[in-house]
């Protein structure tokens, strides 16, 4: 690889990077009960949700970030982030969205508009900071039995589905970061998809985070019941700033009896400038909770974003027969760090876990797989694979892999299968003696790497993905 | 076609080529035998470009241009192929889509349109089955999982896809059981016209009862040390490479 090439790889540009200028309503700096209750305020929402997010406050203050993850971060000063912020303009219906932000959506390339036939649209709820600015195709949804909204209005409209789900898979005593989440979350999507009932469309969250030293907070929450289906997407970006953000996720899935749950990432969030300077810090916790038999929930995640990526999607296979699968391409470079992956635990007999896992480091990137695949005595019959790639380009990035297996079963079969490649001289010369440029030969070789896991993607998103991936590698992807 | 004029080249110090002569004209086929260390693999990378870490004075100059200047994607867009002695395994990148893309980079500066994708496969079908090279090869990573003797057909194999002008074959015989090496010969042999030239690299005579070459040289220390017909290769073969030093 020479060095011209390399430095190519310094001078990508980060696209989304630019500023919205809109009138924010920010909560003061820190975290208190005080900030607790004024989101609680802010939000509307019912007094039960007031005792949950104290609970998990209160618990938190017990707790102790973790430092186990192959991470190397400055700390992070919670009293120092501001909680809640808000466009003081919000929006009635489509019509009176402020152009702003109209605007910003339209340069990040997602439609904030509806049309009449169902056919290969995408349904959006975009989130701007703490709050979700508009949701598309709602109604027309409903008429399907179909709720999508934010959770915030899900707290209000349909407190009864909230009370009943939310946290049920990721408690609020679960981690540092879902701790922290359960106080304070701010938006995201709430879905829940009737029984029999297969949603038409892709369903789609953007999130957006703009006020500078604001954390997003998202809180996801999907619910499939018997027999449905339902494929959702989540998409991130913001502007570049100096200083880190800090987006830490819990994403919640339930799919019953005979239902599929495709949830799709495709994360861009800033990564930092190539020295390494400001970048969002991301610590997500999403868990998936196959409970009926026959059930199947399939992860699909991009990481092109972000300094810091701590991110382990997971599946519990309860149900018989339930099937839980991981398709993840993580690509880090300059001075991003990735410490992600997936744990499987295999409860029901006759469970199936597949794990594909490509990570690609360039300059001083960092990536790490992490994963956990547990088999408890009765899940009898349970099967898992699992397959680790990491491809390395240069000689200063590093790829990790930490698998775990705890296997209690005796008629069960797991598998692991992991491999490191480079791209060094010989291959680059290899395809230059075939009549390719060095930049083609990188390019071609990242796109064969990475395929398998592309095409899990949806379809409607699969081009938007070669797009990212080719701005995330440029210079070296001509 | 390729001139080379008093080629020297040296590493770290080193000498390995001390002034090398060749011509190599449209229709021919040279052979350069020689011991492991005479510098053949050597001369067959400063042709096709792999100059890094290598002091190179002299010519070469390949249909009237310099080849010394040129990078080695123009080298082989202006008709060098060269089959590597131990072809590299590049996982994930499927056989097919890369020589796709070579041969359309390829065809497009030699003015010609790119193939579309079914005659692509139908040529690329074809030329395997010839070599004995099994179809799902080409959906496999380049020379992903492939046995020795494979990786040697799979070289030839681009080589018949890709059409060059000068062909570097760097010891392609060896890892070839007689039946491989028969087969390979064949495709060597069904690709030689008037126009096109070739350059094989042996250790030792046995590809040449299959090839038979215009010219045979013989390397020794960095120099040609003897030029000749085919008969030359015999002679080889029975005295050794010992009384020419």
């Amino acid at each position: 690889m020479s060095k011209k090439l390399l430095e190519k790889f310094v001078k990508k540009d980060y696209e989304l990077g630019f500023e919205t200028r809109v009138e924010a309503e920010t909560a003061p700096q820190g975290l208190s009960e005080e900030t607790i209750k004024f989101i609680w305020q802010k939000k509307q929402e019912p007094p039960f949700m007031l005792d949950w997010r104290l609970k998990a406050y209160r618990y938190w203050l017990t707790m102790k970030e973790p430092t186990w993850a192959n991470l190397a971060y400055d700390p992070i000063d919670y009293q120092k982030i501001i909680y809640y912020s808000s466009p003081k303009k919000r929006p009635g219906s489509l019509q009176d969205i402020d152009p702003e932000i109209r605007k910003t959506y339209e340069k990040l390339g997602i439609p904030l508009k509806e049309q009449e036939v169902l056919s290969g649209v995408v349904a959006v709820d975009a989130i701007f900071d703490s709050v979700s600015v508009l949701t598309t195709y709602r109604k027309k949804l409903q008429e399907l039995g179909i709720i999508f909204c934010s959770i915030s209005e899900a707290t209000k409209e349909y407190p009864d589905l909230v009370k009943k789900y939310l946290g049920s898979v990721v408690p609020y005593t679960d981690n540092f970061f879902a701790t922290l989440n359960s106080a304070v979350f701010s938006d995201g999507s709430f879905v829940y998809v009737p029984k029999g009932v297969k949603c038409p469309i892709e369903l789609s969250s953007y999130f957006r985070m703009n006020t500078p030293q604001a954390g997003q907070f998202e809180r996801t929450l999907i619910v499939a019941e018997e027999g449905s289906y339902v494929s959702y997407i989540e998409g991130c970006s913001a502007p570049q700033r100096f200083e880190h953000q800090l987006h830490a996720a819990v994403v919640e899935l339930i799919a019953k009896e005979d239902a599929q749950i495709r949830y799709a990432t495709v994360q861009n969030w800033y990564p930092g400038d190539k020295k390494g300077k400001g970048g969002v810090f991301n610590f997500v916790t999403k868990r998936g909770m196959c409970a009926g038999d026959n059930s199947k929930i399939s992860w699909t995640q991009l990481e092109t974003g972000s300094a810091i990526t701590w991110k382990y999607p997971s599946c519990i296979l309860k149900g018989e027969n339930s099937v839980g699968e991981f398709y993840s391409l993580a690509i880090t470079s300059n001075y991003q760090q990735a410490d992600t992956g997936t744990k499987m635990i295999h409860l029901g007999r006759n469970t199936k876990s597949r794990i594909v896992s490509k990570s690609v480091s360039a300059m001083n990137g960092n990536n790490s797989f992490r994963g956990l695949v547990k088999v408890v005595r009765n899940a009898d019959n349970s099967q898992s694979f699992s397959r680790c790639d990491a491809l390395l380009i240069g000689p200063k990035c590093g790829a990790h892999t930490f698998p775990h297996f705890e296997v209690y079963n005796n008629t069960s079969r797991v598998g692991h299968e992991a491999s490191t490649s480079r791209i060094g001289k010989d291959i680059i010369f290899y395809l230059r003696q075939r009549g390719l440029s060095e930049e083609q030969a990188v390019a071609l070789i990242v796109s064969g790497f990475t395929r398998e896991v592309l095409e899990k993607l949806p379809f409607e998103f699969a081009a938007e993905a070669k797009k990212l991936l080719s701005v995330t590698l440029e210079g070296s992807v001509g | 076609m390729l001139t080379i004029k008093n080629l020297q080249v040296s590493t770290e110090g080193k000498e390995i080529l001390k002034g090398v002569d060749l011509e190599i004209k449209a229709g021919q086929t040279h052979a350069i035998m020689g011991q492991n260390g005479s510098g053949k693999t050597t001369l067959a990378k400063i042709i096709a470009g792999q100059q890094e870490g290598f002091l190179v004075q002299g010519r070469i100059s390949f249909l009237g241009k310099n080849l010394l200047q040129m990078e080695p994607e123009e080298r082989a867009k202006a008709g060098i192929f060269m089959a590597f002695q131990s072809p590299i395994e590049i996982p994930g990148l499927a056989l097919a889509s890369f020589l796709t893309s070579s041969l359309n980079e390829i065809s497009k500066s030699r003015g010609e349109r790119p193939l579309d994708p079914m005659d692509f496969s139908d040529l690329a079908k074809e030329e395997a089955a010839f070599l004995g090279l099994k179809q799902e090869f080409l959906a496999r990573g380049v020379n992903e999982g492939f046995s020795g003797g494979e990786r040697k057909k799979n070289e030839i194999f681009q080589m018949r896809v890709l059409r060059p002008l000068l062909s570097i074959l760097d010891e392609i015989d060896s890892g070839l059981d007689v039946d491989s090496l028969k087969k390979v010969a064949q495709a060597i042999n069904e690709s030689r016209t008037r126009e096109n030239s070739f350059l094989i690299i042996t250790h030792y005579q046995r590809i040449l009862n299959y090839i038979k070459p215009d010219f045979v040289h013989v390397m020794v220390g960095g120099r040609i040390a003897r030029s000749g017909g085919a008969e030359l290769a015999l002679e080889i073969e029975e005295k050794g490479y010992g009384h020419l030093s």
